[in-house]
């Protein structure tokens, strides 16, 4: 495997990159209108440095290539891939490629964000069109050099090659001649027959590992500017409380302490919390100072709000018609009078916490009316503009630097840390480099939300499901659900039972919620391929071959393609040994599938429940249905495994708990994630279809939950109804 | 002051990371006297005159630089920010045990949180510095 050698983007060379917008498609598919204003290529290059063929290539006269990295990278690859993109139709090899990090700039880079598995979907013919196009002006300036038509040249491993003649020229010697063409219409230019990728398709390791572990300063914690103080802030234990008076003065005193003061906040989540802010020369004495701190908060009304009450109105509520109408097919009502069998099952999950391993933090200088900021976030621009509007500044003003993340999971499309930090500076009149300690990441989320569900189901006398129904008590206000506590509908199986009601009804909440990985789905999976495999069960039925039943005909019902489930369905039966293996006494096996972030996966999990109730996860099978090419296989086998260990460890341990409106958990004691004695092998298997390439970040971990509760239901009777799994359960 | 922050913050040796501060994460290990310690709540004064060997020369120990190699060669990382406290954990006790059962794995590597969940990827990877196969035993589902 070769590797890619990388390098540290600076603001300087912005200047120099010329120009290009990749335009994006919104929703299924790539829009394949690109434009390159006329600024590219507007001087040529000093001979000393390199040239620039456009927004994301430079060469040297050495025949250095540097590729522009432009989306955050939180772990998911995304340095290393889409650079494989564009090397693989510029013709380079990796090797010699150098990659840059990009800064926030969304005018030059179109969308920069790590979010919703998207990367793949929308850059994957995009970026290879920007290789292409690069390398096309390469050829031009070698024919143009040779006096023979552009269509005698061929290239390879950054070379250009005239057939009749054989002579060669290299990129480098090429590249300052090339930056000064016409840049080609990106639509058009040719790309290159999947079957002869030599980068795409071939495993590359992650191109900053080996400097993660030369200890390098790579992470937003890292990051060290001259004259930099460092800052702790304190929020207030109830969400959207506010600090009324603190002892300050105290504070000051302590050792390290520059200064301490009361920072008022906005009313809104995602804005600048309030909060006391302790500014010094060492983090470590600023949260050691904090210890001493005490302040008045005015609670606000959320100090009433516990988990428990939530419970109790959630079983009030589903009593009652739900307040929103999602799906209303048929007739239910009749369809389970007339059904031979009914079921009803109530379902819950907690609120959770994206628990990075880096804690939120984040570097700023304010000054002059400007700010430079140092952030690890998956989405910066939006950060730019909560900046810009807090401090009443314009978005131009606002430079982002995107650090290397320790961690994302949704947890960093949220920027509240860069305001503070920004905010911080200015009050403090000096760069700051903000970081939360452990119980502050845990206790100020954007958490995935709870959740209750109320099903009913109803079986004709072969088992058919005829009638389905779920009121899910979610939470939101006047009829808009909270961040990612909402359902589509779309969800399975709305279309697919003739009967069948989906409804939702909101509580009020006022704790933020948000985004994490594999939003929606994360829950939904678990309550809707639980119920359904209860009813495979009381139909007497196999399980996975009632799923497929359900499915039926292949066909395209909305965005999903019933024949691509079926097809990783019995993929995985067949790689798991499904119906063929006879677990021992306190072990079994489960199924579930889910389709979310366009890809298709089916997943089965081996588990044992021994003495006292104790769990362990013997193995999970994936079979995984993301289109026509692995772009990165090291780096997609990875992703796959990871997010399905993710999916078990929240349903093994993880729970947020709220009571009189403040989280009860505060560290890795009591807010559990998966180690390494729980952690089972993880068998993935791709189904290669003809479909564009979809993402990987987020799929393959909805369905592992409900997966592992029904191998626990085939192990023992019992059928897990509430997260995180109880093993009193089975004692 | 612990021994983390004089790393990180008085010596600017960034590669060993706060997680927690509580030993509960492993992202702060580092080898005090070759033994895989928690610099998070490691007392500076409590150091004396041991040897401490962090990330940053890990590499220098032949067990460290197996182990490096065979986490590079095996792609292990995602985000990464756990895996310096990881590769401690593991050259230590591949430097008392060159040859550990999955058991054993399981028992020094269980104070070490991966929130990307790479843990098929570290198994695999100590066993390959180790010279053993990479094959997960634990894996009877053939």
């Amino acid at each position: 495997m070769m590797r890619a050698k990388d390098k540290v983007a600076s603001a300087g060379d912005e200047s120099r990159r010329a120009f290009l917008r990749a335009g994006v498609a919104v929703g299924g598919g790539l829009l394949l209108d690109f434009s390159l204003p006329g600024v590219l290529n507007a001087r040529a290059n000093a001979p000393s440095s390199p040239s620039t063929l456009n927004a994301f290539v430079q060469i040297a006269n050495d025949g250095a290539v540097t590729i522009i990295s432009k989306n955050p990278e939180i772990g998911q690859g995304i340095k290393t891939m889409l650079p494989m993109l564009i090397a693989e139709e510029l013709d380079v090899d990796w090797a010699d490629v150098h990659i840059e990090q990009a800064l926030s700039d969304p005018a030059k880079y179109g969308a920069q964000f790590a979010g919703g598995s998207r990367a793949t979907p929308l850059n994957w013919e995009a970026l290879r069109r920007v290789g292409a196009a690069g390398r096309q002006m390469l050829v031009s300036a070698a024919a143009q050099t040779w006096s023979v038509p552009a269509a005698e040249c061929e290239t390879a491993s950054g070379k250009v090659v005239h057939v009749p003649t054989k002579r060669s020229l290299s990129y480098g010697r090429l590249a300052s001649k090339a930056a000064t063409l016409p840049a080609p219409d990106l639509a058009q230019v040719p790309l290159k027959d999947p079957k002869n990728f030599k980068i795409i398709g071939k495993p590359h390791p992650g191109i900053d590992s080996p400097r993660v572990l030369a200890g390098e300063p790579l992470f937003g914690i890292d990051v060290a500017v001259p004259g930099m103080l460092h800052a702790v802030f304190v929020k207030s234990p109830v969400f959207g409380g506010t600090a009324v008076k603190a002892n300050l003065d105290v504070i000051k005193a302590q050792p390290g302490v520059r200064d301490a003061f009361i920072v008022v906040g906005g009313p809104v989540f995602n804005g600048l919390a309030s909060g006391v802010a302790i500014v010094g020369t060492n983090w470590w004495q600023l949260d050691q100072a904090r210890e001493l701190l005490e302040v008045t908060w005015d609670e606000g009304a959320t100090a009433s709000q516990s988990t428990e009450g939530f419970a109790s109105q959630a079983a009030t509520l589903s009593s009652q018609a739900p307040a929103i109408k999602v799906v209303s097919d048929g007739d239910v009502v009749s369809a389970l009078g007339s059904s031979v069998r009914t079921l009803q099952a109530a379902y819950s999950y907690p609120f959770i916490s994206h628990a990075t391993l880096e804690p939120q933090n984040c570097t700023a200088h304010f000054h002059d009316g400007k700010v430079e900021i140092w952030a690890p976030t998956q989405n910066p621009d939006p950060g730019r503009k909560i900046v810009a509007k807090t401090l009443g500044l314009n978005d131009a003003d606002i430079t982002i630097h995107m650090i290397r993340c320790g961690g994302g999971f949704g947890r960093r499309l949220m920027n509240d840390y860069m305001v503070e930090a920004a905010w911080i500076s200015k009050q403090a009149g000096a760069p700051v480099k903000l970081l939360w300690n452990r119980q502050d990441d845990m206790q100020h989320d954007f958490y995935r939300p709870a959740g209750f569900h109320f099903f009913k189901a109803g079986l004709d006398a072969g088992g058919k499901l005829q009638a389905f129904s779920d009121h899910f008590v979610s939470f939101g206000e006047n009829g808009k659900a909270a961040p990612s506590a909402d359902m589509s509908a779309n969800e399975f199986p709305a279309k697919f039972v003739p009967h069948l009601e989906l409804g939702i009804s909101l509580m009020p909440l006022g704790v933020p919620t948000g985004p994490l990985r594999a939003p929606g789905s994360n829950a939904l999976a678990y309550v809707f391929q639980s119920f359904i495999d209860e009813i495979a069960h009381a139909a007497g039925q196999d399980p996975l071959q009632y799923r497929i039943d359900l499915l039926g005909e292949r066909r395209q019902v909305g965005a999903f393609d019933t024949g691509r489930m079926i097809d990783v369905l019995a993929l995985v039966r067949e790689k798991s040994g499904w119906g063929k293996r006879t677990p021992p006494k306190g072990s079994g096996m489960g199924v579930a599938f889910y389709y979310s972030h366009l890809g298709y996966f089916a997943e089965v999990v081996h588990a044992t429940v021994g003495a006292g109730g104790k769990i362990t996860v013997d193995k999970v099978w994936v079979a995984a249905g993301v289109g026509s090419q692995i772009i990165n296989p090291t780096g997609a086998e990875n992703q796959v495994q990871g997010a399905a260990l993710d999916g078990i460890s929240e349903a093994l341990g993880q729970t947020i708990t709220l009571n009189k409106g403040r989280v009860a958990q505060s560290n890795f004691n009591d807010f559990l994630l998966l180690r390494m004695n729980q952690a089972p092998p993880v068998e993935v298997h791709f189904l290669k279809t003809e479909h564009p390439p979809t993402g990987l970040g987020e799929p393959a971990l909805p369905p592992v939950i409900p997966a592992l509760c029904n191998a626990l239901f085939a192990a023992t009777g019992v059928r897990i109804r509430s997260l995180p799994i109880d093993p009193k359960l089975f004692a | 002051m612990p021994l983390l922050w004089v790393l990180r913050d008085l010596l600017d040796m960034k590669g060993t990371k706060f997680g927690c501060g509580k030993s509960f994460c492993g992202a702060c290990t580092v080898h005090l006297n070759g033994a895989a310690t928690r610099s998070c709540v490691t007392p500076v004064s409590s150091v004396g005159s041991s040897s401490i060997t962090t990330i940053e020369a890990i590499a220098g120990t032949p067990t460290g630089r197996a182990v490096r190699d065979a986490w590079l060669a095996l792609d292990v990382m995602q985000c990464g920010y756990c895996q310096a406290g990881q590769v401690m954990s593991a050259s230590a006790l591949l430097a008392k045990n060159p040859k550990p059962s999955d058991t054993d794995i399981d028992k020094a590597m269980s104070g070490n949180i991966c929130r990307c969940a790479t843990y098929t990827r570290i198994r695999a990877a100590i066993k390959q510095a180790a010279g053993m196969p990479s094959a997960d035993s634990r894996d009877t589902f053939v």
